[in-house]
C-alpha cells in the first residue's frame, strides 16, 4: 500500500540546510496499524506529511497503492488527497463559523458529491463517531475529544484507504485521548490502513507495529 | 465543487459577519443607488424638455431672416438683408414639400374689451396656425385664408385671454381693440400652457399683416413651416433654400429644423445623464475599493483554513473560486441592494414630488449593475489568486 524508498527530505533555514528526513525506508500494506514514535523534531511530521501528499521528498521515491505518486502535479495531488487519505490534525483545524455537520460535509462538497447524496454520509458519519445530537454546534460549542471527533468523521466521510494521523491525542487529556485513539482503531478494524504519531508510549504500544524515528531515521 | 455549493458557501461566510458585510457593501449601495436616482433625474429632464420642444409637432422647420456670417458680422448685415415678408410665406406654402406655411409677427399690447383690459402677447399669424401649431380650436374657428395683404380684422382668443376679457359671456362676435384697432373674435383656443415661458393661452392671435402695421414692421420674425411627414428634413430644407434664393437674390436668411434642434437638444441632455451617471461612478470606484480591502483581509485571516480545505483535497481551482465568488456574492448583493434603494427613492420622490420630471433610465441601471459585478471580479480576482498560491503545509502552520 504504502512504499517508501530512501526519502530525504531537507529544508532550506538560511544558510543552513535541515535534513529532517535522512533515508527513510517504510513498507506499509493494506489494513495495518502503524504507530511512530520519537522525540520532538526528529521528523515524524514531516515523514507523515509526504506520506499525505502535503509535501513532497527532496530525494527518494513514494509508491502509494502501486502508482509512483512522487511527481505529481498539484491537481492529481488534491484529488488523491480527497480520495484516498485522511488526516487528522493536532490542532483539529475545523472551520469555526460551521457546524460539525457542515464541516463534516465539506470533503463531499469539494469532491462534487450531490446534496441528496451528502446528508445520508454525514449523518451515518456523525452516528459513527457519537456525534448525531451535536450535528448543529459550532466547533466553539464542543469539548476538545468532540472537536477531534468531528475531524475524525471528517477524513473518514469519503471512505479512504488511509488514515493518518499527526498526534491526534496531543491535544487532549488522557481519557478523551484513549478515546480518541479507540474511535480510530475501529476504522483500522473495518479494514482502513491506520498510521498515528504519539508521544505516549502506552497508546503506541496498541498499535501491531511501533515504528521509531530519531534524528530522520527510522529504527524499528 | 459544484456552482451551487461554492455560491451557499460564500454566503454562509457572508452571514457570519453580517455587520462587516454590511459596512463593506455600503459604498456600493450607495454608489449604484445615486447612479439609479440621478440618472432618473437625468433622463427625466431630458423626456420634460424634449416634450417641451416637440408639442408644437416635429415635422417643422422654422426661417429666420438675416443670415449669421462665419465672420459674426451679423448687426453690419442686417441693415442690408431684405425682410422675409408675407409674400415669402405665400409662394413656400406652394411648394409641393410644404403642407403649410405661417408667418409670425409678434408682440405685446394692451386687449381692451368693454371695461375690461388685460397685457397680452399678439401674433400676428395666418390661416396655417391650428395645423402647423398644433393648437385646437375650442370654440368658434380660426382665422380664415384670407388675401395676405388685405385680411379681414378678425381676432380669435387663447384660452385665458378669453377667460380673463369674457369671465361670463360668449366671446364669438364681439369685438376687441388692440391700441387703435378693432377687432371681431371669431374663435376661442384650446388651452396649450406654458412653452419655454411663453404663454399661448394668454394671447390673441391676428392676422399677420395687421400686426405687421400694429408694430410698424416691414417683415415678419419668422416664417413656421409644416411639411409632409413621409419626407425627410432635408429635402425639404434643400427646395426651401432654392425657393427663398430664388426670390431673395441670395441667402439672407437663416433655417433651423426642428431635427436639428432636437438632436442637438438630445445630444447636450444625453452628456448631461452621462455625466451625473459618472459622479455616481466615482462613488462606485470608492465601493470597489472597500470590497477589495475586505476580500484581502478575508484571505489573510483564513490562511489556515485555506491549508486544511488544500489537505483535504481542495484543488487551488477550488481555492480561486471560493474567493473570487465570495468577492462576487458581496458585490451583487451591494448591486442589487443598490438598485433597489434607488428605486425607493425615486418612487418615494414621485409620490412626494409629482411634478419632478423623474424617469427609471434602465439602460444605466443595467450598466451599474454589470459594473458592480466587474468591481467584484476586480476587487476578487488578487486576492483569490494570492489565496490559491498557497502551500498547503504553509498555510497550515499560519494562525
Ligand atoms: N517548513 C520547515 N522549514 C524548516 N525546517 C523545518 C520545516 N518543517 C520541519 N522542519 C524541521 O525539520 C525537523 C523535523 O521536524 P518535524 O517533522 O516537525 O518533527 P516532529 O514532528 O518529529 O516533532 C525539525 O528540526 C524542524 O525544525
Ligand atoms: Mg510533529
Amino acid at each position: 500500500m504504502i512504499e517508501l524508498n530512501n526519502i530525504h527530505r531537507d529544508f532550506q533555514v538560511g544558510e543552513q540546510t535541515v535534513h529532517a528526513l535522512n533515508g527513510i525506508n517504510l513498507s506499509i500494506s493494506a489494513g495495518e496499524y502503524v504507530s511512530i514514535m520519537g522525540p520532538s523534531g526528529s521528523g515524524k511530521s514531516t515523514l507523515l506529511n509526504i506520506i499525505a501528499l502535503l509535501d513532497q521528498a527532496t530525494s527518494g521515491s513514494y509508491c502509494l497503492d502501486g502508482h509512483d505518486v512522487t511527481h505529481l502535479d498539484e491537481t492529481i495531488l488534491a484529488k488523491t488527497r480527497r480520495e484516498k487519505i485522511g488526516f487528522i490534525f493536532q490542532f483539529f483545524h475545523l472551520i469555526p463559523r460551521l457546524t460539525a455537520y457542515e464541516n463534516i460535509e465539506i470533503p463531499l462538497t469539494l469532491a462534487g458529491i450531490a446534496p441528496k447524496l451528502r446528508r445520508d454520509r454525514v449523518t451515518s458519519a456523525l452516528d459513527a463517531v457519537g456525534l448525531t445530537d451535536r450535528a448543529s454546534h459550532k466547533p466553539d460549542q464542543l469539548s476538545g475529544g468532540q472537536r477531534q471527533r468531528v475531524a475524525i468523521a471528517r477524513a473518514t466521510i469519503m471512505h479512504p484507504a488511509i488514515l493518518l494521523a499527526d498526534e491526534p491525542t496531543g491535544n487532549l487529556d488522557s481519557h478523551s485521548g484513549i478515546e480518541i485513539i479507540e474511535l480510530l482503531e475501529q476504522f483500522n478494524q473495518q479494514g482502513v490502513t491506520l498510521l498515528v504519531i504519539t508521544h505516549d508510549a502506552s497508546l503506541g504500544q496498541r498499535a501491531h507495529r511501533n515504528i521509531r524515528i530519531i534524528d530522520g531515521q527510522s529504527s524499528t | 465543487m459544484q456552482f451551487p455549493d461554492l455560491i451557499r458557501l460564500s454566503l454562509r461566510t457572508l452571514s457570519s459577519h453580517r455587520m462587516r458585510t454590511i459596512l463593506t457593501t455600503l459604498g456600493l449601495i450607495i454608489g449604484i443607488a445615486s447612479v439609479v436616482l440621478l440618472t432618473a433625474m437625468g433622463k427625466g429632464i431630458h423626456q420634460f424638455v424634449l416634450k417641451e420642444f416637440t408639442q408644437f409637432g416635429t415635422n417643422l422647420i422654422a426661417i429666420f431672416p438675416g443670415k449669421t456670417t462665419t465672420f459674426g458680422m451679423s448687426g453690419a448685415t442686417i441693415s442690408t438683408v431684405r425682410p422675409l415678408t408675407q409674400d415669402d410665406a405665400v409662394s413656400l406654402q406652394k411648394l409641393d414639400q410644404v403642407i403649410s406655411a405661417v408667418p409670425l409677427v409678434q408682440g405685446n399690447a394692451r386687449i381692451e374689451a368693454g371695461h375690461k383690459q388685460r397685457r397680452a402677447n399678439v401674433f400676428g399669424v395666418s390661416a396655417g396656425v391650428p395645423e402647423v401649431w398644433q393648437i385646437k380650436v375650442q370654440q368658434g374657428r380660426f382665422l380664415p385664408d384670407d388675401n395676405v395683404n388685405n385680411p379681414r380684422a378678425f381676432a380669435v382668443l387663447g384660452s385665458k385671454l378669453r377667460a380673463e376679457l369674457f369671465p361670463n359671456s360668449n366671446p364669438l362676435g364681439q369685438r376687441v381693440r388692440i391700441g387703435a384697432d378693432r377687432f371681431r373674435v371669431i374663435g376661442v383656443m384650446e388651452s396649450k400652457g406654458q412653452m419655454l415661458g411663453f404663454d399661448l393661452d394668454d394671447s390673441i392671435y391676428i392676422p399677420a399683416a395687421k400686426s405687421l402695421e400694429m408694430f410698424d414692421r416691414n417683415g415678419v420674425m419668422e416664417i413656421d413651416l409644416l411639411y409632409k411627414p413621409s419626407l425627410s428634413s432635408n429635402e425639404v430644407e434643400t427646395a426651401v433654400r432654392r425657393l427663398l434664393i430664388a426670390r431673395h437674390g441670395r441667402e439672407d436668411f437663416t433655417i433651423i429644423t426642428q431635427d436639428q434642434m432636437l438632436s442637438s437638444l438630445d445630444d447636450i441632455l444625453n452628456v448631461l445623464t452621462f455625466a451625473v451617471a459618472a459622479l455616481g461612478g466615482i462613488s462606485l470606484l470608492v465601493g470597489s475599493v472597500g470590497i477589495m480591502t475586505i476580500m484581502t483581509i478575508a484571505v489573510s485571516e483564513r490562511i489556515s483554513e485555506i491549508g486544511l480545505l488544500r489537505a483535504i483535497g481542495a484543488e487551488q481551482k477550488t481555492i480561486f473560486q471560493l474567493f473570487l465568488l465570495e468577492a462576487l456574492t458581496l458585490s451583487t448583493i451591494g448591486g442589487c441592494t443598490g438598485i433597489l434603494l434607488g428605486g425607493c427613492c425615486v418612487i418615494m420622490l414621485q409620490l412626494l414630488l409629482p411634478e419632478l420630471p423623474l424617469q427609471l433610465a434602465w439602460g444605466y441601471i443595467l450598466f451599474a449593475f454589470l459594473l458592480s459585478l466587474v468591481i467584484g471580479m476586480i476587487s476578487g480576482v488578487f486576492p483569490a489568486i494570492k489565496a490559491a498560491q498557497w502551500q498547503p503545509l504553509e498555510a497550515l502552520r499560519t494562525e
